[in-house]
């Protein structure tokens, strides 16, 4: 078996969400240094505040300024921060009830050890330097030995309030696609089309997956197949896509390799558009390092018949 | 609904892969067939013969958009078969094929689940099942959201660090007599990883797979020796909001355990899906479980933690045991969520012998 290969595989993505009126009126206030809650049905203040009610799923609208300190309710000492974490440096996550809330807020308390944390001490916010409205306007939170600092009167009526995010994601991966997918990679890379019979019903799959999902057993006696095929069917492409160096129209295949129980698909050149038709013999066109066939061109030898590519429609 | 609601449903077999590190050699779907074709072959049924199929899986494990439909090659999804997806643990999967059983729509089911974890930094990626507003753009891990609710605990007098330990190497040394499990025998308690939890405190992260057949009535009595019946099974939520929850109790839990039963009579064996050691002390005070009941006999998640599978295999060990007339009545528990957002308990019995 050729070794199992492994790629970098990044998924990112800027998901742009709109908020609710309570949602809306929070991270707005958050921008000007004022943080809200909403009236709960059972009279309790929850900060963050959330458009419906955790009891009751009523819908909730009475914001109410809470203080800018607080207490500490639960603490855990992150000595190794994370990438898109609050602080760069070791610190403190931290739930904290506001002066004047009943429900406590999740962040980073900037201290430097453990040793300096307790359940129940006193903290304020640190105000970011440049405010979005975003939960991220809250920098951190920082020891606060003063007294409780009076809450404002705002209501939640702000000019220009923000409707929505932007909340960015990156994850990373290292993919690897498995043992039948590799050893089909793997024959590519010499050229070659690589496919698995099934040892029940006898197709043979390309490219394989390593399962035949008509019997549901494991397909793993390979089969070199190709490299001419069969169009089976095909369509015309007319809109350009985003940076994909090919000239509209052009057309895009099914294409059954010989000795191949499935069709597979690719980019038919070498003919004008309008001349494809279903049956057309084609051979893949390699390029110097290319991974795969950059497209198929015709072989010239006659169409093949109906009859003999029918089943792999 | 035609009065088939008081159909007994059972577990009437169980199969697992090896909960492994890194499975870089097979996809998903190789990963899952042996697990698949192990609950046929112990049945004796095909493909064919399954009613409903029913899986649980994550695409943000693998990084990979719809991954679920390439694991149905394995079960033989054409021509097409009647089947269903959560993007949950599969013990949800399982919930909704028993609703189906229950139906008369079927008389057997196929439940199945797998999670790689290995790809991804688990960690972070589990960042993106919370709160996108107030939580996610903070990326709290999963670990410093379970380390927040253990010293919750500790503050409240509920558990200390060594009782925390204590339950670790348990977990571990049980996980030595389960040929499936990641961890097997004792392990360092190790370093903090996010204080107060240090990594014995912590799930062994790790690929796996598991499946499930249920069957109704005699259809179970048919294909398995003592099949265990599914006396009760609940499922309930909590708020999202970790400030809003006591984090100290998982009244989530205690509801779905009263609906699902359990309190009515005692358990000899629980299977609790406590993936942090400090879950199993929430958990036991929910469900009330006293010292004469065995728990996590398998090692529990702490032994091997396969994301989207774990919770379903705490209802097969807990099925399994009935199978083998080592248990009469147990408890199964499935969490999904940070902090036991979201709990699943169900109780399952044997027939008297």
């Amino acid at each position: 078996m050729p070794e199992v290969l492994t790629a970098p595989l990044v998924v990112e993505f800027p998901f742009t969400r709109s908020l609710g009126p309570v949602q809306s009126a929070f991270l707005t206030g958050l921008r000007e240094r004022v943080v809200l809650g909403v009236a709960a049905a059972d009279g309790r203040t929850l900060v963050p505040p959330v458009e419906y009610d955790p009891v009751t799923a009523e819908e909730l609208r009475d914001l109410v300024e809470v203080a800018p300190t607080g207490t500490v309710t639960t603490w855990a000492w992150n000595h190794e921060p994370r990438r898109g974490q609050p602080l760069g440096t070791p610190f403190a996550w931290v739930l904290v009830r506001l002066d004047g809330a009943d429900t406590a807020l999740l962040h980073a308390l900037d201290v430097p050890a453990p040793e300096a944390v307790r359940t129940g001490m006193r903290v304020r916010i640190r105000w970011a330097g440049e405010r979005t409205g975003a939960i991220t306007d809250i920098a951190c939170f920082e020891p606060y030995d003063g007294e409780p600092v009076p809450p404002g009167g705002s209501d939640g009526a702000f000019e220009d309030k923000v409707a929505g995010i932007v909340a960015h994601a990156r994850l990373d991966y290292t993919y690897s696609p498995g043992r039948a997918q590799s050893a089909y990679i793997a024959a590519l890379s010499g050229r070659r089309t690589v496919g698995e019979r099934c040892p029940s019903c006898r197709k043979v799959y390309v490219p394989p997956r390593g399962a035949c999902p008509t019997c549901g057993v494991a397909t793993t006696e390979q089969v070199e197949v190709g490299p001419a095929g069969t169009v089976t069917t095909f369509c015309i492409v007319n809109i350009k896509a985003k940076n994909l160096d090919i000239d509209v129209p052009y057309v895009y295949a099914h294409i059954a390799l010989d000795g191949a129980d499935l069709a597979l698909h690719g980019r038919i050149g070498g003919i004008p558009y309008d001349q494809v038709r279903m049956g057309l013999r084609v051979e893949p066109v390699w390029t110097d390092g290319g991974r795969y066939p950059d497209h198929y061109r015709p072989t010239g030898e006659p169409d093949a018949d109906y009859e003999t590519y029918k089943e792999l429609l | 609904m035609t009065g088939e609601m008081d159909r007994e449903i059972a577990v009437v077999a169980f199969g697992q892969s090896d909960t492994l590190r890194g499975t870089a050699e097979h996809s998903e779907v190789e990963m899952l067939m042996p697990v698949l074709h192990d609950v046929l072959e112990r049945t004796g049924l095909k493909t064919a013969d399954i009613g409903f199929t029913c899986s649980g899986s994550s695409d943000y494990l693998a990084g990979r958009a719809f991954s679920f439909t390439l694991a149905l090659d394995g079960v033989g999804a054409w021509p097409p078969i009647s089947e269903s997806h959560v993007e949950m643990d599969g013990a949800w999967a399982l919930y909704e094929a028993w609703t189906k059983l229950l139906t008369g729509d079927a008389d057997t089911a196929l439940v199945y689940s797998y999670g790689k974890s290995s790809p991804g930094s688990v960690r972070d990626v589990l960042t993106r099942q919370l709160d996108p507003y107030y939580l996610a753009p903070l990326w709290p891990d999963s670990v410093a959201l379970a380390a927040l609710q253990a010293q919750a605990l500790i503050d409240a007098g509920d558990t200390d660090e060594p009782a925390l330990a204590g339950i670790a190497a348990r977990s571990r040394a049980d996980g030595a007599g389960n040929p499936h499990a990641q961890l097997r025998g004792p392990v360092p308690h190790g370093d903090y990883l996010v204080r107060p939890l240090r990594t014995g405190d912590c799930p062994p992260i790790g690929d796996g797979a598991a499946a499930v057949v249920l069957a109704a009535g005699e259809r179970a009595r048919e294909l398995c020796e003592r099949p265990a019946w599914i006396r009760g099974i609940d499922h309930r939520i909590e708020a999202h909001a970790l400030g809003v929850r006591d984090l100290t109790d998982s009244p989530s839990t205690r509801l779905a355990a009263e609906k699902a039963g359990a309190f009515a009579r005692p358990v000899d064996t629980a299977e609790l899906h406590a993936p942090f050691t400090s879950q199993e002390v929430v958990l036991r005070k929910a469900l009330r479980l006293g010292d004469d009941v065995r728990v996590n006999p398998s090692g529990g998640a702490l032994a091997a933690n396969p994301i989207m599978a774990a919770g379903l295999i705490r209802i097969g060990e807990a099925a399994t045991a009935v199978h083998r007339g080592e248990s009469d009545r147990v408890l199964a528990h499935a969490t999904s969520g940070p902090c036991l957002q979201q709990n699943l308990v169900a109780v399952l019995e044997g027939d008297p012998r």
